[in-house]
């Protein structure tokens, strides 16, 4: 089923009206926001310049750093007064970054996430329990909206306390999840320790993944401790632009659909800022033209992608985007060698011998990088012979795939540390 | 006669081997010989235990990867050239060693635990040449 009638407009259809509430929000925040409208006045940019969704191109981006500079509501369009919400990123890594939703944004969110959750497979019928943490991040929140406006009954459990977790899974009979991936086989590899058996004892019929990337072989890891039955989609979004509900798979597993009568997405060379041509690989760039508290104009999401608009069997028309490969920020250089963090996931996840959790730590030795990666053996076996095979075998698979010699620490299960949220798997020691 | 050797892998870092020793100790598992080898970053520590089913349960509780290996404890007298010529029998026969290790108990025999190759062979050499093997049982004390 197909939630909005947006999401199969003919493309011709679709850009049109695209670009009227492009000039719309360009013309909006030019008068409201005057950090805008200097920053257009400097590239010597005005509203009506925009003719075409081309002429996107043509206005300044933003980033990560301009929220901050403008902490906390300098960006915003409208009072605070016709706020109704107020979330904020974690901000590990300096100010926090505040977000603000109007009543309408409130009901665009709502809408975004009610869509991505049908094409993966939700309906009224669902048990909807959401393991996102509930409080300044909008995952939960999101999430939340979206299913109790498909009619799914929500059980807001958070995270935490996955014995608890499985608890509510088992005696409320849960059929959807919504989890990161990495959390969605910790809650499998607890199940299993309390001596329930996921694929039997529990009724998950879908699993809606976001926050984390989803690489092909957790896809794979999650059928086999879920079921092979269970419809596992993967769904993206950012507070900065609107918290989840940006992107999501539909069944077809073809990539994820851009809501695109809310958001105008971009691939550019992040080095240089040009903007590349469908399915090139580079960074994804979001302007949010349905947008009253905080219409970000081209706004740098630094997640590395590539865009296709060919149609989708699932009858969309709306542009899809891949799983990103991974962070413009996460990516580790590592001897001139670029190193996404996703790719030495799907290596530890396709070795059989070795368990799902992983850490990354780089070094610096003298001159040169060091890369070691200690992952937890999830095989009995008296023989050294059989352990130097899997070290060896998992050292070779990620020579092949980084093109990078790597360390590979085996370690006992249940050693490295487990994320209910976001992961931290990767130790930089190079700064220091 | 074959003997069940509880195999444990250990990471090579500071007080892991305490900590492994400890759930033994706090499950109440007496330890009759062992072995540790080990290589820069992780090493198999073998043990005979007086209660193997025992002390595999508290280990995997523990969270360790640990295994049930069949070995054999070979009874051998106290003196020179006898644990030469166990040897020499078992390699006449075609059968490997992989590994072994003393296992002292206080009498006037000694013995070695042995992994061979084939146990099952192993097993019918041992009968044929009236070599004594004995199980972790009738050693506990």
């Amino acid at each position: 089923m197909i939630w909005s009638k947006e999401e199969s407009l003919p493309r011709t259809e679709l850009e049109a009206l695209q670009l009227a509430r492009l000039q719309e929000t360009v013309a909006r925040v030019y008068e409201k926001v005057p950090y805008y409208r200097a920053k257009m006045d400097a590239a010597g940019i005005k509203p009506q310049d925009v003719q075409s969704l081309a002429d996107l191109a043509k206005l300044p981006f933003t980033t990560k750093q301009d929220m901050r500079d403008t902490y906390p509501f300098g960006l915003f369009a409208v009072p605070k007064d016709e706020l109704l919400r107020i979330h904020a990123s974690s901000g590990t890594t300096g100010k926090p970054t505040v977000v603000g939703y109007t009543r309408g944004d409130m009901e665009t969110w709502t809408d975004c996430v009610a869509r991505i959750a049908c094409m993966g497979g939700a309906t009224a019928k669902d048990v909807a329990q959401i393991c996102f943490g509930y409080g300044m991040f909008t995952g939960a929140f999101g999430l939340h909206y979206g299913l109790e406006k498909i009619g799914a009954a929500i059980v807001p459990s958070s995270t935490g306390n996955s014995e608890k977790q499985l608890m509510y899974m088992k005696d409320f009979e849960t059929t959807l999840l919504v989890a990161t991936p990495s959390y969605a086989l910790r809650l499998a590899e607890v199940a299993r320790e309390n001596g329930i058996n996921p694929k039997t004892d529990l009724h998950i019929k879908t699993a809606l993944v976001g926050s984390e990337l989803l690489t092909d072989a957790m896809r794979e890891e999650m059928h086999a401790v879920w079921g092979k039955d269970v419809n596992i989609t993967s769904n993206y979004g950012m507070s900065e632009l609107m918290g989840p509900g940006v992107s999501g798979e539909c069944l077809e597993h073809c990539g994820m659909h851009i809501n695109e009568d809310y958001f105008i997405p971009e691939i550019i060379d992040s080095e240089t800022g040009e903007v590349l041509p469908a399915g090139e690989k580079g960074e994804l760039v979001i302007t949010c033209i349905k947008k009253e508290g905080l219409p970000l104009i081209r706004y740098r999401t630094k997640d590395v992608t590539r865009l296709f608009y060919e149609p989708c069997a699932c009858g969309r028309t709306t542009c899809r985007m891949e799983n990103p490969s991974g962070r413009s920020d996460d990516m580790l250089k590592i001897r001139g060698v670029n190193v996404f963090p996703g790719q030495i996931e799907e290596v530890v996840l396709s070795v059989e011998e070795l368990g799902p959790h992983y850490e990354i730590i780089v070094e610096r030795e003298g001159y040169t990088d060091k890369l070691t990666v200690r992952v937890e053996l999830n095989k009995e076996t008296d023989s050294f012979a059989e352990l130097q095979r899997i070290e060896a075998f998992t050292k070779n698979k990620l020579k092949v795939i980084l093109g990078l010699d790597a360390k590979v620490r085996l370690e006992s299960p249940n050693t490295l540390q487990r994320f209910e949220g976001k992961a931290k798997r990767i130790k930089d020691l190079r700064k220091q | 006669m074959l003997a069940k050797q509880l195999s444990v892998f250990i990471e090579n870092r500071k007080g892991r081997l305490g900590e492994l020793l400890d759930v033994l100790k706090e499950s109440g598992v007496n330890i009759l010989s062992l072995s540790l080898a080990d290589t820069m970053e992780y090493g198999l520590l073998r043990l005979i235990v007086d209660d193997p089913q025992k002390g595999k349960e508290s280990m995997t509780a523990a969270g360790c990867s640990c295994m049930l290996t069949e070995v054999f404890i070979v009874k051998i007298p106290h003196s020179p050239g006898s644990l030469q010529k166990i040897l020499k029998t078992i390699a006449d026969e075609e059968i490997g060693v992989e590994y072994m290790y003393g296992l002292s108990y206080g009498g006037d025999e000694a013995c070695i635990v042995v992994k061979t190759s084939d146990s099952a062979r192993a097993e019918e050499v041992f009968t044929k040449h009236g070599i004594e093997t004995t199980s972790h049982c009738k050693l506990a004390f």
